[in-house]
């Protein structure tokens, strides 16, 4: 089963983020990740980085994936 | 991966205004993100739609998430486009957002 770790370290291998947090339960999973290279980007494209880092696992391992992905600059100003 | 099938999505996307993939129906969705995608499509005022239930049809459940390089279900299209799943769906309605960019879809 895969460990909210397992994706944190699955996402900072592949992307350089300043700020990765992951939650979950096993199959449903949560994470918050703030990276330079979402700059510029749309949230569905930011998204689409994510998944093209997790790969299949994405499909095997990981029933539901919610994210929240933020440039420095979001994240430091966010409420 | 399968280039027929990637073609008939192309089709599908590209011949129709607004086209959700979902697991199950939106009258009886079969996942709670897929659920959530229809109720926020009809929060919308969208009554016309392309829904194509991916549970009923294994080609497209394999090969989708090849099209977009997007893994999971549900998936919104409008005019062609991955506009997102659920989570973005609804963050865009939240902010008002897809109301417009479904109106533009629906537009001649």
């Amino acid at each position: 089963m895969t460990t909210p770790e397992a994706i944190k370290g699955y996402i900072e291998q592949g992307l350089n983020c300043d700020y990765v947090h992951v939650e979950g339960d096993g199959r449903h999973f949560e994470a918050v990740i703030v990276s330079t290279a979402f700059q510029g980007k749309s949230m569905v494209q930011q998204h689409q980085m994510v998944y093209g880092v997790l790969g299949d696992r994405m499909r095997e391992e990981i029933h539901a994936l919610s994210m929240k992905t933020f440039t420095p600059e979001q994240w430091s100003n966010r409420i | 991966m399968d280039q027929i099938v990637l073609e008939r999505i192309r089709q599908t996307v590209t011949g129709n205004p607004i086209v959700l993939y979902m697991k199950g129906t939106p009258q009886f969705p079969q996942c709670g993100f897929s659920g959530l995608a229809a109720q926020v499509l009809r929060a919308c005022g969208v009554t016309e739609y392309v829904a194509v239930n991916v549970l009923a049809d294994a080609e497209i459940y394999e090969n989708l998430k090849y099209y977009a390089n997007w893994p999971t279900f549900p998936q919104l299209y409008l005019k062609g486009e991955l506009i997102g799943g659920s989570d973005i769906m609804k963050d865009l309605y939240e902010k008002g957002e897809l109301q417009k960019l479904v109106e533009s879809a629906k537009a001649p």
